[in-house]
């Protein structure tokens, strides 16, 4: 069973790939932007400094806080870390891939976001109610968007499950798809909302009636924020590498591939995730942040687009093939 | 001699023990009350085992009484189908019944409600293994009469007697339309026999005409919408074990007689069936959670939740129905099983959540949101059970829900491959709305677990709420049991409805062990799609204790309880909480907007003057005003007209009746 270890052992670097590259996505975008407003910003080791720091503090739990509280943040965090792992990064068909596919992908960041948003509530303060309001209203037009585009993908390459989705658009050749490109436009749009990007959340504010996500975790302090703040950056990380898998597969190392293609899927892999938090730091010091009833407007698009894609490709589909 | 291998022996000894029990305690009065639980117990349980044994062997037996209607008799039939849904049945009243043991003897039972619970029981069963339109008919008749007694149990409270009054109308409209139905089936010639329907072939506008019916006599029953507006009065009026039963299961009854006619007796299904209830599903799906999002009643919003996942199984036999009449039997299958899983799944976790609301209510005396929170305090329990419920209907993995949310979903997949371009326009249409109410689902149990049960209390009930009797704690355990292995071994519950799904479109999903495990789902084929739950489950289970574990290891472990942080402002007062409609307020701004032209009045005292601020939350039903309100003013408009022909004197009655003779007679000559 070598082949089955060397699957085994590639799920395995996978896990710790997406764990490791998390603080600095993060901190890359950080960097991205401070250089953008001519600061000198933050090293990207700060990330990991800050979460080591964290762990190390002294946990401060609310009095009226439930044991809840206390699970959630590992939860939101393990459950936001197998959701990333299950994403084919370098290479297609890895051990555990088949475990879930796109529509259980989705599923699984859902229940790690109502874990949070019920965390959120556990405290019984005006601002967790808030947030975790906020962040469900908006996951009411984000998660379907998103369902809808991975459902256009789906049917494109006629399966759900992302390594042969992955690999079905490695073998096309490469054109232009009107309900792509819709279907593109429309998961950004849900990969900012739900990371709580700029124009839909402001991660950077504190003490602002417009925040969502950092309201919702205001009362975590030490280790607990230590894995909110962890399953955040590795959210980012999942999104990223969900919008590289469905769109810009090259370089992805094919199913069955050796060692060799995976160091080679590595690179490509490390260098998309790169462009990606580049530019996701120039769109954000580009636009400003919306008011809170302005988001369902921006999310709506993305709704429209992804039910466009669909509709179009249910409609075509045979003409594709 | 009787011979008790027989099945349909058994369900006839159930049905009797439950009469009997219905009997002595309804005729032997208070004393007698305690014996309808255990009885319920006994009947349920040889029932669960009698149907499982039915549906794993896919055997059906039939038996004909010479009782009922003289030279026509009753007919009884129990197969695959039938005790697919006696299995639901049965293990919902055995978690009720188990749940009612637990209820206080001297203070708690009421000679209104358990005589009737025994006999709600045994009617759903005959309902089930009914082979004609008869006996099918009258035991629906009884279902209804029995759960409108229970609905009328607390009849001092005004509110109850006006929805058990709504039920009551909606109920007879239900039976008339069935009425209708098993008319058209049984053709001139008067064949009540389901056989008889079965072996003719209908003309297509009779068919649709019977489907039209069916789907009211049904559709009201089940709470499809427009025909919901009784289930979010009634079931919340019921004592909560009851409410567990209506919601989880005898909406389910329905969906079987809905499956019952069209899928097996009406015969080859033409593809725009699937219309109307792919339409009204879809529709329903997203509708009764906009209600139950903005709704401020525990049990009323557990109601619309009901009415939201009876959306999604039309949705999915509407699929099914579309698919089998395109010739795509394979897709067919996958969408009936996510509709039949769908109906099992509701089963149980509906009955779990509402036999938490009925502990809440025990505990607390109070079901409105604005009195209730921090619960996960004072009851840990039924605390942690509610909420195994709460995201198993919000339909996140690993949980039971998410299977046949999946299902669902792999199904609408399929849709390109419609010939009809209008089913190809539809399907993802209805996939959009789906997702949607999936989203709104999690929103709107967030908010139903985070109001009640975590924060902090909001009224002197609340913060003194005791634990439940271990009885009631063991029957929502015995269901939070199943949704979590329901969600773990969906596959095997899947093997188990092959049967079915062969009988009514005579396709089934890939059977066990095809995956990369043996308890992966594969909708299709591997290539295509698959979901492995017990991987899932392990690998986040791994992962959170190993990190938990790591974490505690490196970290210096030292945790402070110290008052809220609330950005440095925390107010003691558990008013300054979010509550349930501030948690509301964005999906009403939202979606509020559109669909109850809801708006919001703000009365700002000036400064300086002394009377409080006011926020004013408008919202209109649409649906009651047009279909309920409108008829029924219609309605007492015209008998007030016709109130005068009671007052006439005899010389102007036998004016009327002279004309009225000759009326008819002139028509008779003009137009025969």
């Amino acid at each position: 069973m070598p082949d089955a270890l060397l699957m085994l052992l590639g799920q395995g670097v996978q896990m710790l790939l997406v764990l490791t590259i998390a603080p600095a996505i993060t901190g890359l975008v950080r960097l991205t932007k401070a250089r953008l407003m001519r600061r000198q910003g933050p090293p990207l080791l700060q990330a990991y400094r800050d979460l080591v720091k964290l762990v190390h503090k002294e946990s401060v739990v609310a009095e009226s806080a439930s044991w809840l509280f206390r699970v959630a943040p590992y939860m939101v965090f393990a459950l936001t870390w197998v959701a990333a792992a299950l994403i084919p990064t370098f290479a297609a068909g890895l051990m555990f891939n088949w475990a879930a596919d796109a529509i259980a992908l989705v599923a699984i960041l859902g229940a790690a976001r109502a874990t949070l948003a019920l965390a959120g509530m556990d405290v019984g303060t005006s601002f967790g109610g808030l947030g975790s309001s906020r962040e469900m209203m908006i996951a009411t037009l984000a998660e379907p968007a998103m369902l809808l585009v991975v459902l256009t993908l789906s049917v494109t390459a006629g399966s759900t499950r992302l390594p042969e989705v992955a690999s079905f658009f490695l073998n096309q050749p490469l054109a232009v798809r009107i309900s792509l490109a819709l279907a593109l436009i429309a998961l950004i749009i849900v990969a900012m909302a739900e990371n709580a990007r700029i124009p839909v959340d402001n991660p950077a504010t504190h003490l602002e009636l417009t925040m969502v996500h950092e309201a919702m975790v205001l009362e975590y302090s030490g280790r607990h924020l230590a894995m909110v703040e962890a399953a955040a950056q590795l959210r980012l990380v999942a999104y990223i590498a969900l919008i590289a898998c469905l769109f810009v597969p090259f370089g992805m190392a094919p199913a069955g591939a050796g060692p060799v293609a995976w160091l080679l899927g590595l690179v490509s892999f490390l260098a998309k995730m790169v462009a990606g938090a580049m530019m996701l730091g120039i769109w954000e010091v580009a636009i400003a942040k919306m008011r809170v009833f302005r988001v369902p407007e921006f999310l709506g698009i993305a709704f429209i687009f992804a039910f466009l894609a669909i509709l179009l490709t249910f409609l075509t589909k045979e003409l594709i093939g | 001699m009787v011979d008790f291998a027989d099945p349909l022996i058994r369900m006839a000894l159930v049905i009797g023990l439950l009469g009997s029990a219905t009997a002595v305690t309804a005729l032997l009065g208070r004393r007698a009350l305690v014996i309808a639980y255990p009885v319920c117990i006994v009947a349920s349980t040889i029932a669960v085992v009698t149907d499982l044994s039915v549906l794993l062997a896919n055997t059906s037996s039939t038996a004909h009484l010479p009782i009922g209607l003289p030279t026509i008799g009753l007919r009884f039939r129990l197969d695959a189908l039938s005790a697919l849904f006696g299995l639901v049945v049965n293990l919902g009243v055995f978690a009720a019944a188990l749940y009612g043991l637990g209820l206080d003897r001297q203070s708690e039972l009421s000679p209104r409600v358990e005589p009737f619970f025994a006999a709600f029981a045994a009617t759903m069963n005959v309902v089930l293994i009914a082979d004609d339109a008869f006996a099918f008919l009258f035991s629906w008749e009884l279902m209804s009469v029995t759960s409108w007694a229970l609905v009328l149990a607390n009849h001092e409270d005004a509110e109850a007697r006006r929805a058990s009054h709504v039920y009551l109308v909606m109920a007879s409209i239900g039976t008339m339309a069935l009425l209708f139905a098993f008319g058209g089936l049984a053709g001139p010639a008067g064949a009540y026999d389901f056989a008889t329907m079965r072996a003719t072939t209908f003309p297509p506008a009779l068919a649709g005409l019977v489907l039209v019916a069916v789907l009211v006599g049904t559709g009201s029953k089940a709470g499809i919408m427009p025909l919901h507006a009784w289930l979010p009065l009634a079931h919340p009026a019921a004592p909560s074990h009851v409410s567990a039963l209506m919601s989880g299961v005898m909406t389910k009854v329905a969906i079987y007689g809905l499956i019952r006619i069209v899928f097996d007796l009406i015969g080859a299904p033409i593809w725009w069936w699937s219309l109307p209830l792919i339409i009204l599903g879809a529709a329903t799906a997203v509708g009764a959670l906009l209600y139950a999002v903005l709704d401020e009643d525990l049990k009323r919003v557990l109601a619309y939740s009901t009415v939201e996942n009876i959306g999604i199984i039309y949705v999915g036999l509407g699929l099914a129905i579309a698919f089998k009449a395109t010739g795509l039997d394979s897709a067919a299958a996958v969408a009936l099983t996510a509709a039949l899983l769908h109906v099992i799944y509701h089963s149980w976790y509906k009955s779990l959540l509402f036999l938490g609301a009925g502990a809440v209510l025990h505990a607390t005396g109070r079901r409105d949101f604005a009195g209730l929170g921090g619960l996960i305090h004072r009851m840990p329990k039924t605390a942690a059970l509610f909420l195994v419920g709460a995201l198993a209907i919000s339909a996140l993995p690993p949980l039971n829900g998410f299977v046949s949310e999946w299902l669902l979903f792999q199904s609408i997949l399929a849709g390109p491959q419609f010939s009809e371009p209008v089913l190809r326009f539809m399907t993802p249409v209805v996939g959009g709305l789906l997702a949607l109410s999936a989203a709104l689902a999690a929103a709107c149990f967030v908010r139903v677990y985070g109001i009640v049960f975590l924060g902090r209390p909001r009224s002197p009930e609340a913060a003194a709420a005791r634990e439940v009797p271990r009885l009631q704690y063991a029957a929502m355990m015995m269901l939070a049991a199943l949704c979590v292995a329901g969600g773990l071994f969906g596959a095997l519950v899947i093997a188990a409805l092959a049967p079915v799904t062969e009988q009514l479109v005579g396709a089934r999903l890939p059977g066990l062990g095809t995956g990369p495990t043996p308890l992966s789902l594969i909708a299709f084929d591997l290539a295509r799609s698959t979901y492995d739950a017990p991987t899932i489950a392990v690998f986040v289970a791994f992962s959170a204790t190993a990190t938990a574990l790591l974490v505690h290891w490196v970290s210096n472990r030292r945790t402070r309880r110290a008052p809220a942080w609330d950005c440095g402002f925390p107010d003691p007062s558990p008013m300054t909480q979010y509550s349930a409609s501030s948690f509301s307020q964005p999906l009403r701004r939202v979606y509020g907007t559109t669909a109850f032209s809801a708006s919001e009045e703000v009365d700002m005292p000036t400064p300086g003057e002394t009377r409080p601020a006011r926020l004013t939350v408008v919202q209109v039903d649409h649906i009651w005003n047009a279909l309920y309100e409108l008829p029924a003013i219609w309605l007492i408009a015209v008998s007030r007209r016709a109130n005068v022909l009671q007052f006439l004197t005899i010389r102007r009655y036998l004016v009327l009746m002279f004309g009225a003779l000759i009326a008819f007679l002139i028509l008779k000559a003009v137009w025969l």
